[in-house]
């Protein structure tokens, strides 16, 4: 990498500028780093993307503005400090029915008008002028499902996998760097955990749980550690044994700071790449999950309750199908091509086979 | 060699054991256990709580975890698994009966994939960067990326509900033991159909890719240089002498492999009514149906175990150069 820093006469660059310039040059892989920024955009922006409640509006005198109030709430805590105003608070108001022009009112509504928990139109209608995508058993519409699904789908992969990153690299570290009785014990338990056939894990640690988005999130993390783990300690056992580790410790760095500073960021790249086809996993693992009822639970959406839906009333309502398998594909398909790309762009080897 | 197969044989038996104490707990930590989920029917209060009380007693419930745990030890060492809480059967008939349809399914998706994925990835690697190379490496990646269980509920929509062409639930049609043999065949290789397609569509593009790769790079190998320089045909150093070769690292990406052919099939085996393995965990772990949980775990692990322990020698065998002394 220092090559292509000197022969091109630029000043020397850091790593992840190198790295992100690289990346640029990959079509493939900024295609789904584009998917994967809008799948972010769509879940943060859902409540003003699709709500039965809209963004602005002037009703019986006075403006509100409570699509906006929903955004805000997705920030954990926010709810304690914003309230919705009196009447959009309450579970019973309705205010497509209070909703009066003659009486001056007026609203700005959002881009799709019904809320995903709304019961909009007569139950299992197919797409129309209304309802794009149609609407599922209760007469919810599809549409606003899907799009309030992603944030579900989002959350779980990235929490999820932060939670197994903490784990996998606090494990695959000690077990890497303390070697002895540590690494024993943790490399066995590695071995132990990946005996077991990833769902079937799930599903047994799943039954502890009421089943709830956040468990599934937790459970996914718990049980899919281990494989960074086992990639953190063989990186840092390989780094440990460089030169530029070996000078830090004659240095009389402490063994904890060695492992932050000097060992940790130089794994930390090839962990991304994991994490990254790890985020696709826990997104399919969700959705499978939510299809088998143990993960979102209605009335809330998820791709995977929506696909549920549709096989449910596979006769009658197969237009809820293809929506959501194409979410879900989208999906992996982007973050897998960022994992395919990042693994490219950071893999030395591979670098200098392509000079 | 024997030192080396005993070694692994030890350390196997010590993760098997952390597997089942493991496996144990989690199913006995779980609240609400088979007896108050058997008893939540009975409206009399205190008959219910009798019946309960029974039920444990029966199961072996109301005595301490680890003396629970070491009776289950006792009967696996003398081959026995136990009975179902649910509908007390010997789970090692429940397990037997699902068995099959797992495994039948399972294995004709890997021939399938190796008969498909091995001509296209040797004939990719000899055109590297063709025309056909990128087609057909595109389109498996994408293939790669739908979902197993998305790619199966599509094609139970479109081929199995609106076209009507293919069954989708389950291995037999109504009426199926009133079918001729060839009836009977003839409808037992349309339920495998799309099921097996699903288990192997995506397996298509990981192995094409990773016979490509494992090809590409003994191609590069001074000894099918050497063949060439004997004068050897295309076809013969591509066949005999690269491939072959390029074949060792396909053992362990088998033996990987296996446990995820076992534990995928509970979102599909569900979707299809398949009677399988998956099916019965997903089911058991509803019931909270411990000896056959238990068992399951138990089961695949020690398969997991086993292969990846086969695969290992069988590295040894073909591949005069590993060494198992040290």
């Amino acid at each position: 990498m220092s090559a292509e820093a000197t022969t091109s006469g630029e000043p020397a660059r850091s790593y992840w500028h190198i790295t992100w310039r690289r990346f640029r040059r990959h079509r493939l892989g900024m295609v789904g780093l584009c998917v994967v920024a809008a799948l972010f955009l769509v879940s943060f922006l859902s409540p003003m993307l699709a709500n039965e409640q809209p963004i602005l509006c002037r009703f019986d005198g006075s403006f509100y503005y409570p699509a906006v109030i929903d955004l805000i709430h997705q920030i954990p805590g926010s709810k304690l400090i914003i309230k919705k105003k009196r009447p959009y608070r309450l579970a019973t108001f309705d205010f497509k029915r209070e909703f009066d022009p003659d009486r001056g009112d007026w609203a700005l509504w959002t881009p799709m008008r019904y809320g995903p928990r709304e019961i909009a139109a007569e139950p299992l209608a197919g797409p129309s002028s209304r309802h794009w995508l149609g609407t599922d058993q209760s007469g919810r519409d599809v549409l606003s499902r899907m799009v309030h699904g992603t944030v579900v789908s989002m959350k779980v992969g990235f929490l999820s996998m932060g939670i197994a990153v903490i784990l996998g690299l606090v494990l695959g570290c000690i077990a890497g760097y303390a070697g002895g009785i540590a690494d024993l014990v943790i490399s066995r338990f590695i071995e132990v955990v990946m005996c077991f056939p990833p769902f079937f894990l799930i599903l047994a640690v799943l039954a502890w749980f009421p089943p709830s988005i956040e468990n599934v999130m937790i459970v996914i993390g718990l049980t899919r550690w281990v494989g960074i783990a086992r990639f953190a300690r063989g990186e840092i056992l390989r780094i440990r044994e460089t030169d530029y580790a070996l000078a830090a410790r004659s240095l009389g760095v402490r063994p904890a700071q060695l492992v932050l500073r000097h060992l940790l960021p130089n794994a930390l790249a090839p962990v991304l790449v994991s994490v990254t086809f790890g985020i696709a996993v826990s997104i399919l693992i969700e959705a499978g999950l939510s299809w088998l009822g143990f993960g979102v639970q209605p009335p809330d959406p998820s791709w995977g309750t929506i696909l549920r839906s549709g096989y449910e009333n596979l006769f009658t309502a197969g237009h809820m199908i293809p929506p959501a398998c194409v979410a879900i594909f989208l999906a992996v398909l982007s973050f897998n091509l960022v994992g395919d790309t990042l693994r490219d762009v950071i893999d030395p080897r591979l670098q200098a086979e392509r000079a | 060699m024997l030192s080396y197969i005993l070694r692994r044989l030890s350390t196997g038996l010590i993760t098997l054991f952390g597997i089942s104490v493991i496996s144990f707990f989690i199913i006995q930590l779980v609240p609400g256990d088979p007896a108050q989920l058997q008893t939540s029917q009975i409206a009399d209060a205190a008959v219910s709580e009798r019946v309960y009380q029974q039920l444990r007693e029966l199961y072996g419930l109301d005595k301490p975890i680890p003396v629970q745990y070491a009776n289950w030890v006792r009967k696996l060492v003398q081959g026995d698994l136990g009975s179902s809480f649910h509908d007390g059967r010997r789970v090692s008939a429940k397990i037997g009966e699902a068995l099959w349809p797992t495994l039948s399914v399972a294995l004709l998706s890997f021939m399938l994939t190796l008969i498909i994925s091995t001509p296209v990835g040797i004939y990719s690697a000899l055109r590297q960067g063709g025309g056909f190379d990128r087609s057909v490496s595109t389109g498996l990646y994408m293939l790669y990326s739908v979902p197993n269980y998305v790619a199966g509920m599509l094609l139970i929509l479109y081929l199995g509900v609106k076209w009507d062409l293919l069954p989708f639930r389950g291995m037999r049609s109504d009426g199926f033991d009133d079918m001729t043999t060839l009836g009977q065949m003839w409808d037992l290789a349309q339920h495998y159909v799309l099921i097996t397609f699903c288990f192997t569509f995506g397996n298509l593009a990981y192995y094409s890719r990773f016979i490509r790769q494992n090809l590409l790079e003994v191609v590069r190998q001074d000894y099918v240089r050497t063949a060439r320089a004997k004068g050897l045909g295309e076809r013969s150093v591509v066949l005999k002498h690269a491939f072959t070769n390029s074949l060792i690292p396909l053992i362990s990406l088998i033996g990987l492999t296996f446990p995820f052919v076992l534990s995928g099939s509970v979102i599909l085996e569900y979707m299809f009514n398949w009677p399988g393995l998956g099916r019965l965990y997903f089911e058991s772990v509803l019931q909270r149906d411990y000896p056959t949980i238990m068992a399951l775990n138990f089961i695949t692990a020690l398969l997991v175990l086993g292969i990846t322990f086969i695969a290992d020698l069988t590295y040894g065998l073909v591949d005069p150069r590993i060494s198992y002394e040290k």
